[in-house]
């Protein structure tokens, strides 16, 4: 059960990210990615980190992909009919360099790699904080910082002048 | 659930190699660039999860929210200077930023 869930989720992610690279504008874009990221975020509870899925709604879909929409709308873009879109010409480096990566995915699956035994355990959402604020205190302090510089950095590009 | 680790794998490198794709296909446009980095950089994010659900061990999930704070940050530098870029020519169009100032 859990695991023909998982094969649909996946479909609807590839299908709505493919639709979402080849969308002619970028609004549409990105509401196929925000409907991908759904069910990227169910994938993550089905491999057993809640937290993880809530992080991915409330922050992937929630405020990035808000971002993304919100700055598109407030840069009143030219009219989707002028917006170039790309050539066969352009689509043809992009086609070779995904086809080296799925080609290196079927050597690796023809080779016949050791049997691993399905199934997953789950991490309780208690051993996660244990290694995050036990074993890893000082990267939540490195990444508070970035975000900090993100923040500053945002705010000196962002000044009228 | 009884899933293999190998097909989780599969899925994230097909999502991979798509935005692979978007980035080289759309490089005309800074926005869909920003967006095909996106797309990779979640399929890494699948990766890692689905890593640590394959042995057990929380650091896996843990790189997965390093990787988001770093998203999250990423994408407002990078939108804070599509706004500059926006405001300096009018256009999202790289071809059109071919100079360096002084």
């Amino acid at each position: 059960m859990e695991a023909t869930l998982f094969y649909i989720l996946a479909a609807v992610l590839l299908i709505g990210i493919l639709l979402a690279i080849t969308a002619r504008q970028a609004v549409r874009s990105i509401v196929y990615l925000v409907t991908s990221f759904f069910a990227l975020a169910l994938m993550f509870y089905l491999l057993g980190a809640p937290l993880i899925a809530a992080f991915e709604v409330i922050i992937y879909a929630g405020a990035i992909m808000v971002l993304f929409l919100f700055v598109i709308m407030m840069l009143e873009l030219e009219s989707p009919e002028k917006l170039a879109k790309p050539h066969f010409k352009n689509w043809l480096p992009a086609l070779l360099l995904a086809g080296a990566v799925v080609g290196a995915l079927v050597v690796l699956l023809c080779s016949r790699l050791q049997a691993v035994p399905p199934g997953f355990t789950e991490i309780p959402v208690r051993q996660f904080a244990f290694a995050l604020f036990k074993q890893y205190g000082v990267a939540v302090e490195v990444v508070s910082m970035q975000l900090l510089f993100a923040l500053v950095g945002a705010l000196y590009l962002g000044r009228r002048r | 659930m009884s899933v293999p680790l190998s097909h989780v794998l599969i899925v994230a490198s097909l999502m991979f190699a798509m935005g692979l794709g978007c980035v080289v296909a759309w490089r005309a446009n800074v926005i869909m660039m920003l967006i095909g980095i996106e797309i990779m950089l979640n399929a890494v994010m699948l990766t890692f999860v689905g890593g640590s659900a394959h042995w057990g061990i929380a650091d896996g999930q843990l790189f997965a929210l390093m990787l988001m704070a770093l998203t999250s940050a990423e994408v407002s530098l990078a939108l804070a200077m599509v706004v500059y870029l926006h405001r300096r020519k009018q256009t999202v169009n790289t071809d059109n930023f071919d100079s360096m100032k002084g």
